[in-house]
């Protein structure tokens, strides 16, 4: 049998499988309803945007993928969603748990005010209309990291639904061919995260750390209006950078404040949507394209052998870079979800609506939360491309790093060089030197008032641009060769900063400013 | 309004008798299965020990089954007797933590001021591994 090839057909997503006999209709799952918080059954047929394909060749058959997407988001507070206890990344084991995270008997939930304005802020972000009255449920299932058995969410009735998240994506070969997709925010929800396992497989047994159990997270709902790896990643980065504009949440992958769920399947355009199933533990931004693509191509290859996708939950193995079944989630959960019955309903007003004498500490207007939201990425993006005059992808590629827009920023304030040309510098040389040297913008030797002084003289055309160049990297030199004290390069120790990475000669320039490292 | 809503239960029952048992019949056949309590016990983690608790069990459904003869047709659901509560926002302040030594005496294993549990959840025994339930 030949090998089965995967191609693309065209940008807009569609996916062709090129086998033997290829055509037949065998192995369609039947689509199915899940008992999981909030997810809508996929019974319909999908609408698809159709964008010019290629003609398929006799015998192949398109397949079209629906990915949709459950984040959960770390609130960015102090204490935790329904307790006094602190919420932080590293600690103790077990030294940020109240009795209530321990689930011990005759503690009660506590509603944290800051939670609440977070989803609140997040829902206006995303255009969603607020739920006026929203209520809490308890999720039931056993593990050890829940030490009540239960998780309370918001099943019934969230904080915030119906919303929708713009997000770009580049199609063709050239980075400066980016459109505009939009995906559907099903819904906002309030949520307690569970605690942290530790598996010891050579004792055969889990060490349990709750210091994480009960911090407010927010779940957003994404729509099935995904189609592939690509498209759910810009979403997932354009959502991150929302949240961290609102200041909502830190959303950083790496330290677990941010993880995705993907649930995909596939189906032949116009036919019904196939079996979906669930991708867990998509901790990564960088393998997140990488899973669900895996995925979407292994549920076709399975079906056009004939096989049949179950509704099942799995999850990406990094190593192997492939998504395996997970233990521990035989069929089908029961969640028996029932309201929170100690928590009465969540009621938020607004200017009209506000109760006249009300506790100001004890009501949440929506709209002074609106007035006070922070500028979106997009705006601040398109504000950019107006006043700069660039283009749309240099907007992007500022926002994509931490730092670099405030830096580029002050570079402007104090040049007077054209925009354009500190648009151009920044974005590649500078940026292309930090990423050579492995450095954030935030440890960048070089200061604004620096850059601009030598686009000044480039300006004035004092210097060629290669000079300038070679200014620019020979500063950071000099500045660590002072300060170093003159040791011959062979003599000079790689130092390794708590980030784990070891970088030559510029790093020490920091050690010896900063001595904490 | 809760009152009133099991009085009017009563008032149904009492006097739809000859209406009622139909409804019952129709509920009633829906008999407790095997796999149920199996299901039930593997979600819950109780134990269903002997026919009698079964046959609790069912009578306990037939009694919450006489609700459906009320009629609530636009009448919205009451979720909560709290509904008519103000839920109490809390500041963001940290004023609790700092008690793992405490907490951790409650377990019956401890490594290193982390609880220690079995890997994964200990899977419940399948219907047909399990001794027929009617002699425990």
């Amino acid at each position: 049998m030949a090998t089965p090839m995967l191609r693309w057909c065209c940008p807009g997503r569609r996916w062709i499988f090129a086998g033997i006999g290829g055509g037949s209709r065998h192995g369609r799952g039947v689509p199915t309803g899940s008992t999981s918080s909030g997810k809508k059954g996929q019974s319909s047929v999908a609408q698809q945007p159709l964008i010019t394909a290629q003609k398929p060749r006799k015998g192949e058959r398109e397949w079209a993928a629906v990915v949709g997407l459950e984040i959960h988001a770390q609130i960015a507070s102090n204490s935790k969603l329904f307790s006094g206890s602190q919420v932080d990344f590293a600690a103790p084991p077990n030294s940020l748990v109240s009795f209530f995270d321990a689930s011990l008997p005759g503690t009660l939930p506590v509603l944290n005010r800051r939670c609440v304005e977070a989803a609140v802020m997040t829902g206006l972000a995303l255009d969603c209309h607020i739920n006026r009255k929203s209520l809490f449920d308890r999720k039931h299932y056993f593990y050890a990291d829940l030490p009540a058995g239960y998780q309370i969410t918001q099943q019934r009735l969230p904080i915030a639904v119906n919303g929708s998240l713009a997000y770009s994506v580049c199609v063709g070969k050239r980075w400066s061919q980016m459109v505009t997709r939009t995906v559907g925010v099903k819904q906002i929800q309030l949520e307690q995260d569970s605690g942290k396992s530790l598996h010891d497989n050579l004792r055969s047994q889990t060490l349990i750390d709750l210091n994480r159990a009960g911090v407010g997270l927010l779940e957003v709902v994404l729509e099935p209006d995904m189609s592939c790896g690509e498209e759910a990643a810009a979403a997932v980065r354009e959502l991150q950078l929302i949240l961290q504009a609102l200041g909502t949440s830190q959303a950083n992958m790496a330290e677990g404040q941010l993880r995705v769920d993907a649930n995909i399947s596939v189906h032949h355009p116009g036919e019904p949507l196939g079996v979906r199933t669930e991708v867990k533990n998509l901790n990564s931004a960088r393998f997140l394209a990488k899973a669900i693509d895996y995925e979407i191509q292994r549920q076709i290859s399975e079906l056009e052998n004939g096989g049949k996708i179950l509704n099942e939950t799995r999850s990406f193995d990094y190593k192997l870079g492939c998504t395996v079944p997970m233990r521990d989630k035989e069929g089908k959960q029961d969640y028996r979800f029932m309201p929170e019955p100690n928590l009465p309903p969540l009621l938020l007003y607004d200017s009209g609506s506000l109760p006249t004498g009300a506790d100001p500490q004890q009501v949440i207007d929506i709209d002074q939360l609106r007035e006070r939201l922070p500028e979106l990425p997009r705006v601040t993006r398109e504000k950019l491309v107006r006043q700069y005059g660039m283009l749309p992808e240099h907007s992007f590629a500022l926002l994509n790093e931490v730092g670099l827009l405030e830096f580029f920023q002050n570079v402007i304030k104090e040049t007077r060089a054209e925009p354009k040309k500190v648009t151009s510098w920044v974005l590649n040389t500078f940026l292309g030197f930090l990423k050579q040297q492995n450095l954030a913008v935030s440890e960048s030797p070089v200061t604004p008032s620096a850059l601009a002084e030598l686009l000044d003289l480039l300006d004035r055309k004092a210097i060629s641009s290669s000079a300038a160049k070679q200014a620019q990297c020979v500063k950071t030199r000099k500045n660590s060769i002072l300060i170093k004290g003159g040791l011959p390069p062979h003599l000079q120790p790689h130092l390794t900063v708590s980030g784990g990475r070891k970088v030559p000669g510029t790093q020490r320039t920091l050690t010896n400013k900063h001595p904490e490292g | 309004m809760w009152a009133r809503a099991v009085w009017l239960g009563l008032r149904a029952s009492a006097g739809g008798r000859r209406g009622f048992p139909s409804k019952a019949a129709h509920q009633g056949s829906r008999r407790v299965t095997a796999e149920l309590i199996e299901h039930l016990e593997r979600l819950a983690l109780v134990d269903f020990g002997s026919q009698e608790a079964v046959a609790r069990l069912e009578k306990a459904i037939a009694f919450a089954d006489r609700l459906r003869a009320v009629d609530t047709d636009g009448v919205e659901p009451m979720e909560s007797v709290l509904e008519d509560r103000c839920l109490y926002l809390r500041s963001d302040n940290v004023v609790e933590g700092n008690c793992a030594e405490e907490l951790l005496q409650n377990s019956h294993r401890v490594v290193e001021e982390y609880f220690v549990a079995p890997p994964g959840n200990i899977s419940w025994p399948k219907l047909d591994e399990k001794e027929p339930f009617s002699h425990r």
